[in-house]
């Protein structure tokens, strides 16, 4: 339940306190038109049509703010960057930044469907007054606005009119239709199973977001949702509004005067729409600026490794970019976990080849010579949450399932640098390494960072800093004759480690004993990349194994999405 | 990037649509609307479209996702064959239904709807794409493979009996080459 609270707190805290404000702005705008005053004669037409369309109006104005700010990735960056103070969790929430974009979204889908239900009911309802079809009040004030002198307080001047003429003849009619026509467009388009097989369409139709804001900031520029004014004499409302034939000829009913709200919905979404600008500018700007290649290297199984240098590039371990190569497409970026460490001077990852994109920049790379500089790529970040807490713990256990391995390779190589620098930061004295996969094609490189470090660690007398253990659990028959056949050799014959390959999954249990036997008051650091049920086996471990007593063993554990 | 199909995206457009409709055909029959009896034809022709999309396509590249209990709906729409097959069909017969849609305030936004998606199914028809159902594939009964694991017919190579006998007096002679290796067990 703690882990639930430092894990979900802040998001939970967050979605609760959006919820509120949304809550808060539907309740009070409803009210404010239902009981106003002033709006008792729309309200005499249009009925609680009036309250139903203003308040999620005010709900769209809040979330219409707040959709551009989670696309925001470079500004969102630099908040991160600047929040080290802040602590983990609050920089981990803007990881979430996707999530909360759609969600925001649904809540825009559905206050539109609201708000234009609501107006349709007004519409057929001011047409009807202005046809002469409500009682004498409703008569009385449609008819104003006839008369020179008078302001009118039904928008729907003509008598012989349909709704439908009416809203495509209004901007606010005309600009609603095309903005919620937009937002249909990009909300079918953005239905995952367009977004991940036709990222083009996707991408394209969301443009329309631009058509949205521009038709958004003008809807309200007709003015047509009225108010009575004060004049002078005043018109008293509540007396006058029993007895439409006397106004005008009594002194405490002088013909009411109309005017309508001043649009608002600009003051809320300029902000954001030029920090979105911004945003746009600076991915261009970090687009233009070189990369070059410090090296290529075309790994095993399909696994490309481009060492790319840029200036002024700054990353953290575990960290990701997105890529960009023109030459196979202009819009396409991809984003890719970096697997080097900080401290080295250019930044690495490895691309295993699985669609069309990878597939191309492969056969682009083959045909280079050798030393060649790669086709031009464009490289967008760094982003992604520092998984610094590693270096915080005495003794680490990491956890890699598959692609999740991929973070570990920049951790791992941190790590050893540091420790060999005696960083003050590192206070790891001792990792135990967990790598489970099915298979281990395309992660052969893995296996060489490994012998590296294997091999450093015996020259400088450290090999009992890492504990590694690799775990196939995709063996089969042939697998096993293989395994049985070279059972003498010194090495693995998978890997080519010293250590040997397990097959099948781990038994937790006894990882948790070994570890707790070997460090009886250590507090214990667990990193999982990978597949929720495991983090849910390894939660239950941690808490299982840990002990209460302060001054024994404590396993922390920590499911990061790198 | 992969080839576009169209007809994905002309289903989700005309799904949508299709509860557009519906909703502003409920709306303008609710509320008793001038030409509310656009908006019964809104319903009628939402629920239909609804119907007709709801089961998605199968898709000519890559594995395809089905929605929540689609199978049922599958089938229906399988039965009509090329009626439903056909994507020019599908474009015309959306194009034909949203019509009646404009004619009212509260369906129109539907009928704009169902009117882009019909023209996206257009594009998927000169594509040349076709509409093809999501069906559990049929377990095909496997022969058992040749198994390879019976008992072996004769015995292993070994010299006659008399050979292999014991014998102390003539150690050295008595000692033989396994034709097989054997590695012996390690004490």
């Amino acid at each position: 339940m703690s882990n639930w609270i430092i894990n979900h707190g802040l998001s939970a805290f967050i979605l609760v306190l959006w919820m509120g404000i949304n809550t808060f702005l539907f309740v009070y705008y409803y009210l404010f038109y239902d009981h106003g005053l002033q709006f008792l004669y729309t309200r005499h037409i249009v009925g609680s049509g009036l309250s139903w369309a203003r308040a999620p109006a005010a709900v769209l104005n809040f979330n219409c703010m707040l959709i551009l700010l989670p696309v925001c990735r470079n500004l969102l960056s630099l908040i991160r960057g600047n929040f080290t103070c802040c602590g983990r969790s609050l920089r981990k929430q803007l990881d979430k930044n996707l999530t909360f974009h759609k969600l925001v979204a649904y809540m825009i889908a559905l206050m539109t469907a609201v708000h234009t239900i609501a107006h349709l009911f007004n519409m057929e309802r001011f047409n009807n007054s202005r046809q002469g079809k409500g009682d004498e009040l409703s008569t009385e004030l449609s008819e104003l606005g006839d008369e020179a002198n008078q302001t009118f307080l039904n928008p729907i001047r003509s008598t012989s009119t349909t709704p439908t003429y009416v809203v495509f003849t209004t901007i606010a009619g005309l600009t609603g239709v095309i903005i919620t026509l937009a937002l249909i467009l990009m909300i079918t388009s953005s239905m995952e199973i367009i977004r991940r097989c036709y990222f083009e369409v996707f991408w394209y139709t969301h443009h329309l977001f631009i058509i949205f804001f521009a038709g958004l900031v003008f809807h309200g520029a007709g003015r047509i949702v009225r108010s009575v004014k004060t004049t002078d004499p005043p018109h008293n409302i509540s007396f006058c509004e029993d007895q439409p034939a006397n106004w005008g000829l009594i002194p405490q009913c002088p013909i009411p005067q109309f005017a309508g709200g001043f649009p608002q919905t600009w003051m809320w979404v300029i902000g954001p729409m030029v920090l979105y600008l911004c945003e746009r500018i600076v991915r261009f700007v970090r687009y233009m600026q070189t990369v070059t290649y410090r090296k290529i290297v075309i790994r095993p199984s399909k696994v490309l490794e481009l060492q790319l240098v840029k200036a002024g590039f700054k990353m953290e371990v575990g960290q990701y970019v997105f890529l960009n190569c023109p030459d196979i497409s202009q819009l396409e970026w991809h984003p890719f976990t970096m697997t080097s460490a900080p401290e080295e001077d250019f930044f690495s990852v490895h691309i295993r080849v699985v669609g069309d994109w990878t597939e191309k920049l492969m056969s682009m790379v083959e045909k280079l010579p050798e030393g060649a500089q790669g086709p031009k790529i464009g490289v967008d970040g760094p982003f992604g949450t520092a998984s610094e807490d590693v270096f915080d713990y005495e003794v680490s256990m990491l956890v890699g399932c598959g692609i999740g391995v991929t973070p570990f390779a920049s951790i791992l190589k941190s790590i050893w640098y540091k420790f060999k620098e005696s960083n003050p930061t590192l206070r790891t004295r001792k990792i135990y390494f967990y790598w489970l996969c099915r298979e281990t094609h395309a992660f052969e490189w893995f296996a060489d960072l490994l012998q590296v470090l294997e091999r450093e660690m015996e020259e400088r007398g450290m090999g009992s800093f890492l504990t590694y253990k690799l775990f196939l659990t995709g063996w089969d028959q042939s697998h096993a004759a293989h395994v049985k056949v070279h059972f003498d050799k010194d090495t693995d014959v998978v890997t080519g480690l010293k250590q040997k390959t397990y097959y099948g999954r781990p038994h937790w249990d006894n990882e948790f004993t070994e570890i707790r036997n070997n460090h009886p008051t250590s507090v214990v650091g667990t990193f999982l990349c990978g597949p929720e049920a495991l983090a849910k086996t390894l939660e239950k471990k941690c808490a299982k194994f840990s002990v209460v007593d302060p001054r024994g063993i404590k396993f922390y554990f920590n499911k990061e999405n790198f | 990037m992969g080839k576009i199909e169209w007809a994905m995206w002309a289903n989700e457009q005309a799904l949508a649509s299709g509860l557009i409709l519906l909703t502003g055909g409920i709306v303008g029959v609710a509320g008793q609307f001038a030409g509310w009896q656009f908006a019964a034809y809104g319903v009628a022709a939402g629920v239909f479209v609804c119907l007709l999309e709801y089961p998605r396509g199968r898709r000519a590249k890559g594995t395809s996702v089905e929605r929540t209990g689609q199978y049922c709906l599958t089938v229906c729409v399988k039965a009509f064959g090329p009626i439903t097959r056909n994507y020019y069909v599908r474009a015309f017969l959306h194009a034909a239904l949203c019509v009646p849609g404009g004619f009212m305030l509260a369906t129109v936004l539907g009928c704009v709807c169902l009117g882009i998606a019909s023209l996206i199914y257009l594009l998927a028809a000169i594509r040349g794409e076709q509409w093809l159902p999501i069906l559990p594939k049929t377990e095909t009964r496997e022969k058992p493979r040749e198994s390879i694991k019976e008992p072996p017919q004769n015995p292993p190579p070994r010299p006659p009996a008399d050979l292999r006998r014991k014998r102390l007096e003539d150690v050295e002679g008595a000692a033989y080459v396994n034709p097989i290796p054997v590695t012996g067990s390690e004490d």
